[in-house]
């Protein structure tokens, strides 16, 4: 059993995507979600610096480094899109505004809280940006990651170790190997990948797992059936 | 009538000294006043006190001013991929004061707009609430964050009329329009200037009450 490639993780974070959806992707993987979004969808794409309705990124000699996105790459603006300043990005963000946020994570714990911000260990400088004014502020809050570090051990865990960007926010996590929504209860299953099992998977998972009646399956490409 | 339109950067840096506070507009180089960064170099102030997002990334920003040491305190949201800054840092040289993105634009709005500060929940329960007062309300609890002002705001627009109104680009008008409120001295560095009448009304984002200087980038 293969873990889910990057392309089919961020497939997987787009299929589940609310249609009409007002969404911020994270900077990093989650910004890759874009590219997996049904054009169908509807959902409309926001950027803290200043951009609703965010479009692909432009053909190459056509970039306008005014048009960026909070990774600093450039965007195009898709019909209907708009700007505006940081303080009005911010009460988006922060008055509950948005539906999603999908962010990124070092750690998730089993109530929700969400480690993802660079703390700056080892001398460099820290950074927090705006993701810690998502996580507060965002109507739901999904975390995509891999399920363990690259050493093998748990980033789901029973308490966080690093710095915390917010507490209980988190409800639902994507990782490369299952689909985990935060609950009053714990952590409930709710999909795992084509192969994997549970006990495998609780052996990755330092939090315990809750398997509800009804297990989703996940196949190689991000698709999820039933 | 009003005319605000000064020379060049230069005229617009003027009477900067040293140990000023001053902001700077802009997200990675999108709104960055980047003839503002040189004229503030040659202008040869020190102990600079910074209020900008990021902390410069490339050779034409805010890095210059790291690398000459000139700034004494940034206050920024995310100081990566900065080297200048990241080499001041580790040295133990220039001061960090991180503040998440929304809380930081939301202090220079309170700067701006004559508030006392405002109550915020990001933070909470986390390390950047330390240090800060406390505050329940509606049984939820919040962060006192404090109003942030400059003696200097330096921003970019796209637009400006001889009056000071000003348009912006795109996305690079995120955090200029609201540091435009909160300097006790605006210069705004535009890529052209137009005549009074010129710009619509209903386009002009910081209407020239707040803005004090405007120049075109001649280098």
């Amino acid at each position: 059993m293969k873990p889910l490639s990057r392309d089919a993780l961020a497939r997987m974070v787009a299929l589940h995507l609310p249609d009409e959806g007002f969404v911020n992707l994270g900077i990093g993987a989650p910004t890759h979600v874009a590219d997996y979004l049904p054009s169908s969808s509807g959902v409309m794409l926001h950027s803290e610096n200043g951009v609703l309705n965010v479009g692909p990124k432009p053909p190459e000699g056509e970039e306008d480094w005014d048009l960026i996105n909070a990774g600093k790459m450039p965007i195009s603006l898709k019909r209907g899109g708009s700007y505006f300043d940081s303080s009005l990005s911010f009460a988006m963000m922060r008055g509950g505004h948005l539906d999603v946020a999908v962010l990124g994570a070092f750690q998730v714990s089993r109530n929700g809280d969400l480690a993802n911000w660079t703390t700056g260990d080892n001398g460099s400088p820290p950074g927090i940006g705006g993701a810690i004014d998502l996580a507060v502020g965002a109507k739901s809050i999904w975390v995509m990651m891999d399920h363990t570090t690259k050493d093998g051990r748990p980033r789901i865990v029973e308490r966080c170790g690093y710095s915390l960007t917010a507490r209980k926010v988190v409800t639902r996590i994507f990782t490369n190997l299952a689909i985990l929504d935060v609950t009053e209860n714990g952590l409930a299953m709710d999909a795992l990948l084509e192969g994997a099992t549970v006990a495998g998977l609780q052996n990755l998972t330092e939090a315990p797992l809750l398997t509800p009646g009804k297990l989703r399956t996940i196949k190689q490409d991000g698709t999820v059936v039933p | 009538m009003r005319n605000v339109v000064v020379r060049d950067a230069e005229a617009a840096v003027k009477d900067i000294k040293d140990g000023h506070t001053v902001m700077v507009g802009g997200f990675g180089g999108a709104g960055l006043p980047k003839g503002v960064i040189t004229a503030v170099l040659d202008a040869g102030v020190r102990e600079l006190v910074v209020i900008s997002n990021n902390a410069g990334s490339s050779d034409d920003d805010l890095s210059l001013w790291f690398g000459a040491g000139i700034v004494r305190k940034i206050i920024c949201s995310y100081p990566r991929n900065a080297q200048q800054f990241a080499e001041q840092y580790r040295a133990g040289t220039v001061e960090l004061e991180l503040v998440p993105q929304g809380t930081l634009v939301e202090r220079i709005r309170a700067g701006g707009a004559g508030l006392g500060g405002f109550l915020s929940p990001v933070g909470v329960g986390t390390v950047f609430a330390d240090g800060k007062e406390k505050i329940a309300a509606q049984g939820r609890e919040f962060i006192l964050e404090l109003p942030l002002r400059a003696d200097f705001t330096f921003i970019k627009g796209n637009l400006a009329d001889s009056l000071g109104n000003i348009t912006y680009n795109k996305s690079a008008r995120n955090h200029c329009a609201v540091m435009a409120t909160a300097g006790d001295t605006v210069a705004v560095e535009v890529d052209r200037i137009v005549d009074v009448g010129e710009l619509d009304p209903e386009n002009i984002v910081t209407p020239c009450i707040f803005v004090d200087r405007v120049f075109t980038r001649s280098r």
